[in-house]
């Protein structure tokens, strides 16, 4: 077995880790570091459940390599939660707006949702569509899913 | 009071923070892994099976074939078993096929100690195949010159059913009759739940453990006992969250074979988790089905007589098989009731992946069929669809006589109202006639007939208990399964409010193990606020009773006298309280002179079943020369009765909703007609609805509380994937004047039929 | 876990030719978005792969001296898209993989993997040929450049000699001074899909925006590689720049094109796309020039 030192941030803490060559992101931070919240929906980057920001960007981690992660800071849905167990606006947003059902999609489209919400700018609604459009999901018709992004990028940006 | 409010899921923070634990996340990293070996023909018998170079394969440690497996035939069906044999579902499966009967049945199962070297003797495995004839047409299958599928099954007819009333020959005698006929067609589309099904088993205190996504633990166990020839006690299933089933998951899938290779291995934890590709191909699919209308109708557009033939597409084995044909039978005699109407409905087996049960049961394509003939007749009448319907449509009062079911209210009028107001449709209909050009626009609308839960036509029982707490909160553990419709949050409501404390202080249990939850049918037929709403209701009143009981010993007070609200012993008489719960809670557990640890548990038999109706509006616009719709507006429109959680209930309505743009537009499983191979098995090339193919779904609700249910309400998890196919296909009929007789209206149907009708 | 045989990773060029000379069967991975996805499917299990992903130095877009367009291979579709040159000299680029599948793909794949695999769909192929773009190839020897048109050899295979890789693709001055482009992808969903056909055209007006001086169009999907159609393109040089002159541009770019039937599209439906999509994207970029239809 081709192993592989690699050092990384993983959700704000440093990592060192030997990594099988042959591991996707998503096996190496499902299995290694038991971050359960990546799922797995379809393993070749057509579902975006196993989504999340290296370096500030969304990748679905089951078509990156992990030894790519060698110097990367990365961050998962777990990164989201305070301390004391108290949700972020986003994952409350998904609370209040009733956008999460069977949650399997859930976090990989939070993490997108991190992504657009950290550009500070206000879209459209189309521009939203677009911007989620690398999730798919079977039991929302993504209406509250966009409405949640919406109503948090509105509230950050002192919109009503 | 709970029930109405839409108070948060009770399972939000779990799944919004990736707690939520799925079977996949529970599994021991060191569980082996097996790998299905997928047969690659479409029809054959395996002569040989040659496994001697995928054992050299480091870390594989055994590969079973399908000549190592007993022959022990079993159903798979997610229905509750009977112990009518007559009413038992077919028994057709081998965990193993020897003979196999599509591309992509099971041969043989690798298991490794890693999911690499399970995948590399997988392909390596050589399969010798006496190669037969195949059949993927639904007609074709049951010509005399067929190939056959299933000895016991001549012309492949896995079923073949009659329905009607009245007389039909005599009925369409009446002289100035027109005439209607039409032909229409629904694919294969497949559930797509974003988490695949994936199991995994091992031995615990000589039992076989099986943790599955699935909705239907019960039934699983029941399954894997059947398949194993084990005592069904023998075998303990749980069901832990799940990433959605609509309805593949309420089939046996993997769970025997797997639960069969930890037994052949001393117990050791075998996990089979099925890929994106094995999901489309070797689960379970929505069966395509060829409907036939015939409609005798007098000039003012009265309905006299009408005719279904219907031929539904089984696939390789049995599986749900005729139920979801008539059903959608049901539907189309029911609708629109006349003097005389018939049906006959053929389920057929084919060599194509295995049809089994998809949201809707067989409704979708009943209502494609049916919403589409009923846009054609009025269109040759020159009539307004609307009215036309209005016309011809169930009235109120009307009740059928098999299933006692009764339209109490008017519900289609009152929906159809809404849907009108909402999409503003009489101004648009009339924008939108007689266009020209390249981009034209176009509205449509469809009813549609739906039922709640499974009685007459099966057994209905659902099972609840409720356990107090030392702190005055309860348990609440049912049989029907959270799969992410919420049915746990609508449970809590139903818990909280018969027996009169907090939500808050109601713990609903999610997961299901069948060792410990009382026995209930899991997740099905978008009965489960009916159904479990019975057994909670009646659960919940024993369970008050009981604390009441032990409150008179505390206070001396008569039962008849007392109340619990808001989680407080109450004396009805002057609203005192006399106690919280949580003292009665404590004092009951560690009494020194009644000790009492206070449960309940009852079972329900539910003998009624309830209609659910509604409608669906879709405003479209055609680019003729690139062949495409753009979904401009769609609005469901629905009366399930009392609505628990509107929230929750609106969100479920939009996944149906996108479900049905999918039906409608883009979706479906293509086949190779050399090999029967499945050509788009992956979510790239199967269209399932992004995010940027949808406009706003808006839904809409009437409640008329439900007189049967025991919380005024009924089904709705099935119902918005109902309607919305055909008025998406009636806007096209608009806009351009050309009648799609086939779903899904993507550019390639659009295409030709464009040319026919000399558009292009 | 993928089923992979070896990973080779390469701390610059010149050891990626070598690890590619040295291990002749390995694949070059850039972003992985296609290698991985064919690994995982089995068509790539077990091969041996050289990654290039860490070689920064192959990511970013520049000017030349001469003006020349440097886009370096390893460039991600999102950050082309966001590009301040892109979006300056050649927008439509930038619009053209502003299409690829989804944002999480648009964020890994790289222009240099859409090119190099030679699949006729590649959202950047068309618009690369409808601009003439240069391919600058480099091995242990040194550097050679070949037009894009050369660079295509075949369906899924390209000019790329043992031990080479792709280190920038260029685009002269003279072949985007003056031109403005329009690229349809006509695919089956607005997201998360590859193209049925794409089509990729530019046109520099005369200075009264009333006539074509030059018009070129590309196709993805209407043969076997990314095409160029040049009839349609000598048929309209020179005519007036109006709606006539769009239906004479569709109709001639099918004396060009070549699309077959698969399971994805039959050949007469692409043929109906190509005529269409060629007179609408001709209408587009004449619009962007300040052409008046």
């Amino acid at each position: 077995m081709q192993t592989k030192l690699i050092k990384c941030t993983i959700n704000g803490k440093e990592r060192e880790l030997m990594i099988d060559v042959r591991a996707s992101l998503t096996d190496a931070l499902r299995n290694d570091f038991r971050l359960t919240s990546v799922k797995k929906g379809c393993e070749v980057g057509e579902c975006g459940a196993c989504n999340v920001l290296i370096d500030g960007e969304c990748f679905n981690s089951c078509i990156y390599l992990a030894v790519w992660a060698d110097g990367k800071d990365i961050r998962t849905l777990e990164s989201l939660l305070g301390e004391g167990g108290e949700l972020s606006d986003i994952q409350q947003a998904f609370v209040d707006e009733a956008a999460i059902q069977c949650g399997f999609c859930t976090p990989g489209v939070i993490m997108t949702a991190v992504e657009i919400l950290d550009t500070k700018r206000l879209y459209t609604r189309d521009e939203l569509r677009k911007l989620l459009s690398g999730h798919l999901c079977r039991c929302t018709g993504y209406e509250n899913i966009i409405n949640a992004v919406e109503k948090v990028m509105k509230k950050r940006l002192g919109l009503p | 009071m709970y029930v109405g409010k839409s108070v948060k899921r009770v399972d939000a923070y779990d799944k919004v923070t990736g707690r939520a634990m799925y079977t996949d996340d529970l599994a021991d990293r060191k569980a082996l892994v097996a790998k299905v070996v997928h047969s690659t023909v479409a029809h054959g018998i395996v002569k040989h099976v040659d496994t001697a170079e995928a054992l050299t394969v480091p870390g594989v440690v055994k590969i079973f074939t399908c000549f190592d497996v007993p022959e022990q035939r079993f159903p798979t069906a997610g229905h509750p078993w009977s112990t009518d044999p007559h009413h038992q579902d077919v028994s057709d499966r081998n965990l193993l096929a020897r003979h196999v009967r599509f591309y992509g049945d099971d041969v043989a199962a690798v298991v490794a100690e890693n999911e690499v070297a399970a995948a590399q003797a997988a392909r390596l495995v050589k399969v010798e195949y006496e190669k037969l004839p195949f059949v993927t047409d639904v007609q074709e299958a049951m010509a005399d010159s067929a190939p056959l599928l299933h000895e016991e099954f001549p012309n492949n007819i896995l079923a073949h059913t009659t329905m009607g009333y009245g007389d039909f020959d005599e009925a369409i005698r009446e002289p100035g009759l027109l005439k209607f006929e039409g032909w229409y067609d629904t694919p294969i589309v497949q559930h797509c739940h974003i988490e695949n099904h994936v199991c995994y088993a091992y031995k615990e205190n000589g039992k076989i453990v099986v943790v599955s996504s699935t909705q239907i633990p019960h039934i699983v166990r029941r399954v894997v006992g059947q398949a194993l020839g084990i005592p069904w006690g023998r075998v303990r299933v749980i069901k832990p969250y799940i990433g959605g089933g609509f309805g593949n998951k309420q089939d046996t899938l993997y769970e025997p074979l797997c639960a069969f290779l930890s037994q052949e291995l001393g117990g050791r934890m075998v996990k089979l988790d099925v890929s994106r590709e094995e999901t489309f191909v070797s689960n379970r699919v929505r069966h395509a089905v060829r409907s036939h209308i015939t409609s005798y109708v007098r000039p003012d557009g009265t309905f006299v007589a009408r005719k279904l033939e219907a031929f539904s597409n089984q696939g390789a084995y049995a599986s749900h098989g005729h139920g979801i044909c008539a059903k959608g039978m049901s539907a189309f005699t029911q609708l629109y009731p006349c003097k005389a109407c018939r049906g006959d409905a053929y389920t057929v087996f084919t060599n194509l992946p295995v049809a089994g049960a998809m949201r809707g049961y067989g409704i979708p394509q009943a209502m494609f069929a049916g919403e589409s003939h009923v846009e054609d007749i009025a269109r040759a009448l020159g009539m307004d669809s609307l009215e036309l319907r209005r016309k011809n449509m169930m009235p109120v009062g009307f009740l059928n006589a098999f299933d006692h079911n009764e339209n109490y209210y008017d519900s289609f009028n009152q929906c159809l109202a809404v849907g009108m107001k909402e999409i503003d449709y009489e101004k648009k209909l009339k924008a939108y006639q007689n266009q020209t050009g390249d981009i034209r626009r176009g509205i449509g609308h469809s009813i549609f007939w739906y039922n709640t839960a499974v009685w007459p036509i099966s057994l209905e029982s659902t099972s609840c208990r409720m356990v107090l707490n030392q702190d005055g909160s309860l348990q609440v553990q049912l049989g029907e399964t959270e799969i992410g419709q919420g049915a746990d949050t609508a449970f809590a409501q139903m818990a909280a409010d018969t027996v009169g404390v907090r939500l808050e202080d109601v713990h609903i249990i999610s997961s299901q193990d069948t060792d410990i939850t009382p026995f209930g049918l899991g997740s099905f037929a978008s009965r489960q606020t009916y159904v479990g709403g019975f057994a909670i209701k009646q659960t919940g009143l024993l369970f008050r009773e009981r604390i009441l009981t032990y409150a008179r010993e505390l206070t001396r007070m008569p039962v008849f006298n007392l109340d619990i609200i808001d989680g407080n012993i109450i004396r009805t008489t002057d609203g005192r309280v006399l106690l919280p719960l949580s003292d009665l809670a404590t004092e009951a557990i560690y009494s020194l002179n009644h000790s009492a640890h206070i449960t309940a548990e009852s079972t329900y038999q539910v003998k009624s079943n309830a209609y659910s109706f509604g409608c669906c509006f879709a405003e479209v616009e055609v680019d003729i020369p690139l062949c495409k719709v753009k979904l401009l507006k769609i609005v469901n429109v629905h009366d399930c009765g009392t609505l628990v959680n509107p929230q929750l209930a609106e969100a479920q309505v939009h996944g149906g909703m996108s479900m049905a743009i999918g039906y409608g537009l883009s979706e479906q499983l293509l086949f190779d007609p050399k090999t029967g191979k499945t050509l788009n098995d992956n979510l790239l090339d199967y269209k399932l609805s992004t995010t940027m193919d949808h406009p706003d779904l808006v839904a809409r609700f009437v409640e008329n509380a439900e007189p049967t249910s025991a919380f005024g309400t009924k089904s709705l998890g099935e119902p918005p994937a109902c309607p919305g196919a055909p008025a998406i296909r009636n806007a096209v009929l608009q806009a351009t004047g050309v009648a799609v007789n086939r779903v899904p209206l993507n550019p390639h149907v659009l295409f030709e039929r464009f040319k026919e009708e000399g558009l292009l | 876990m993928y089923d992979m045989k070896a990973l080779y990773e390469a701390n610059s060029v010149r050891h990626a030719c070598e690890l590619l000379l040295a291990h002749p069967g390995a694949k070059v991975i850039a972003g992985g978005s296609d290698v991985l996805v064919q690994m995982r499917e089995g068509r790539l299990a077990g091969c041996e792969l050289v990654s290039i992903y860490g070689l920064d130095e192959l990511r970013g877009i520049s000017l030349d001296e001469d003006d020349t367009l440097r886009i370096l291979p390893l460039t991600s579709f999102s950050h082309i898209t966001k590009h301040p040159l892109i979006n300056e000299i050649i927008p439509v680029l930038g619009e053209a993989v502003d299409m690829v599948g989804g944002p999480q793909v648009r964020n890994i794949g790289t222009i240099g993997g859409n090119t190099c695999n030679g699949v006729t769909s590649a959202d950047s192929a068309s618009t690369l040929h409808a601009w003439n773009a240069v391919m600058e190839i480099t091995g242990i020897g040194g550097t050679r450049q070949l037009s894009i048109k050369e660079f295509y050899v075949s369906a899924g295979k390209v000019a790329l000699l043992p031990g080479e890789i792709l280190t920038a693709i260029l685009i002269r001055n003279a072949d985007y001074e003056g031109y403005k482009g329009h690229y349809i992808k006509y695919a089956m969903r607005n997201a998360m899909d590859i193209a049925t056909t794409g089509c990729s055209v530019n046109v520099k007006l005369t200075a009264d925006k009333k006539t074509i001086e030059d018009a070129r169009i590309a196709y993805g999907v209407a043969g076997p590689v990314p095409m160029r159609a040049p009839s349609a393109e000598a048929a309209v040089r020179g005519l007036p720049a109006n709606a006539e002159t769009a239906e004479l541009f569709g109709k001639t770019a099918l004396q060009d094109v070549n699309p077959r039937t698969s399971w994805r599209a039959n050949r007469e439906f692409r043929l109906h796309l190509c005529e269409t999509l060629a007179k609408r994207a001709l209408l587009k970029a004449i619009e962007l020039s300040g052409g008046e239809i």
